[in-house]
């Protein structure tokens, strides 16, 4: 057990220091988040009212293009450099290199959209009539949903044509519960009518149970040739 | 032409479409094996 | 040897034919909705096989993943195949018929939604067998299965409890209304139709894709036998 940890630590650790010093995939994640919530705010010109009910979409949809532009290469440095292959004959648990992955992604797609709500809240002018805390529960569960499933399948998508065609293809359908619930809570939240906890509870289930077939299902895909 | 009729045109016109799939993308399989008995 | 296939199929389409005088002639008219209503006999059961055809597949994914073997992911394809044929269907007469009796195409409510969302991530199970490289790809489309089936459940659970700001039509009067004796029988009818037919199919897919398997063995021992024979000449 005390491998796993290490082992992820230690993954997590060499990208987040890769992406520090290069900060490819985050520029180029943060650069694409603005300009979908520009475009979004071109399109469309709520009332204060509207914008309540509609944001809690919109966010979500800028996320999941985000969360999609981060992943397609979040294994790209790892196919670069064979690091794959070294991995598959190391007697490192391939969980840790799932884990630390997810982790390190879960951690970028939280930047930027820490960095995008306020961009948001400007440009819609929201604000939140319900309380506004839970919504970092709803973006840690719900951005924990998209990259979990998104790290997973970009591995699948690894060896793949068109592999940046098949990513959204097969993450979209799978995700689409989990944007529901996002998106409920949100708007719930915003709007200030009823209560976010049956949307918190279900993301919290859904994280629980696509995180254990991840790890359950991630070693058959590493040794996938 | 009804929706009744529609439909039911449609349910067979789906079901025709997949069998001619898969005879086309099957036959060169037959000729093959045709030419390898003749070996 | 003789095959079998001839007459099962001549079987199946007995059977079909028979479903089809049940849904257009012995079934009785329904009195709200009128003639519309035997798209009912179509719909329902395709969906039924759909289901069925894709249980199957997971089941079979399930099996491949911990025994590997070739025939039980040809078996996984073809029911993976004939349920998205089926689940066509489903999607297209379902239209067909809420159209003239609600008057909308379609309405997002956890059992169309979850149909769809069926249909979708077997369409990408699909697509990624057909672009996977490389010779594990049986593997990686049955962790996609094994993904999708968990997904469906929650699919459905998501549209109850976050999508009822609309009211929902209820679809597919004939549950829970009190189903006339004759109308069953013809649903059953054509349930049975439909199954043979999906037995049938997946079973000739499940033979081709034996064949091209067998084949494929067959040039890859060729080429590495090939330089021997060379070198005996």
């Amino acid at each position: 057990m005390s491998t796993l940890f290490r082992v992820t630590r230690a993954t997590l650790a060499k990208d987040l220091r890769l992406e520090w010093r290069s900060k490819d995939a985050f520029n180029a994640m943060l650069f694409f988040a603005l300009l979908v919530v520009v475009i979004f705010s071109f399109s469309f010109e709520p009332t204060a009212e509207e914008a309540r009910r509609i944001a809690g979409g919109l966010i979500w949809v800028a996320v999941l293009f985000s969360t999609i532009v981060a992943l397609n290469q979040a294994w790209a440095r790892e196919l670069r450099h064979q690091v794959l292959d070294a991995y598959r004959v190391s007697p490192a648990p391939a969980n840790a290199l799932f884990l630390g992955k997810t982790v390190g992604n879960f951690l970028f797609v939280l930047a930027v959209e820490l960095l995008m709500a306020p961009l948001f809240i400007v440009f819609y002018n929201l604000r939140a009539l319900g309380p506004s805390h839970q919504m970092l529960y709803v973006l840690a569960l719900g951005t924990w949903a998209l990259v979990v499933n998104g790290t997973f399948f970009a591995a699948i998508s690894l060896r793949t044509r068109s592999r940046e065609v098949m990513l959204p293809l097969i993450l979209f359908p799978i995700s689409i519960p989990a944007v529901l619930a996002m998106v409920s809570a949100t708007t719930t939240i915003l709007t200030g009518e009823g209560s976010a906890r049956l949307a918190l509870t279900f993301l919290a289930v859904y994280d629980v149970v696509f995180t254990t077939v991840s790890l359950l299902l991630f070693e058959s895909v590493l040794h996938a040739e | 032409m009804n929706h009744l009729n529609l439909a039911y045109a449609a349910t067979w016109l789906i079901h025709i479409a997949y069998l001619a799939y898969l005879a086309v993308k099957f036959a060169p399989l037959k000729r093959e094996i045709e030419e390898l008995r003749k070996k | 040897m003789k095959s079998p296939l001839p007459i099962l199929a001549l079987l199946t389409g007995a059977l079909l034919s028979f479903g089809l005088y049940q849904a257009r002639v012995a079934a009785p008219t329904e009195q709200t909705m009128g003639d519309i209503q035997r798209i009912f006999y179509y719909h329902v059961p395709s969906a039924w096989v759909a289901f069925l055809c894709f249980t199957a597949n997971v089941l079979f994914s399930i099996h491949y993943l911990v025994r590997r073997s070739a025939k039980v992911d040809a078996l996984a394809v073809s029911t993976a195949e004939v349920g998205v044929v089926f689940c066509t269907v489903v999607l297209v007469t379902g239209p067909l018929w809420a159209k003239p009796v609600w008057g909308i195409w379609w309405t997002w409510d956890a059992r169309l939604t979850s149909t769809l969302v069926l249909w979708l991530i077997y369409v990408s199970y699909l697509v990624l067998r057909r672009f996977s490289t490389g010779s594990q790809k049986p593997v990686l489309a049955a962790v996609l299965a094994v993904f999708g089936f968990v997904d469906v459940i929650f699919v459905y659970m998501s549209i109850r409890w976050f999508r009822t700001q609309h009211p929902q039509p209820v679809i597919g009067g004939g549950e829970g209304s009190g189903i006339h004796p004759d109308m069953l029988f013809a649903l059953l009818a054509n349930f049975a139709a439909f199954l043979a037919f999906a037995l049938l199919v997946v079973w000739v897919r499940y033979r081709l894709e034996r064949i091209r398997h067998s084949l494929d063995e067959f040039h890859a021992l060729a080429a590495v036998r090939a330089p021997e024979e060379a070198r005996s000449r």
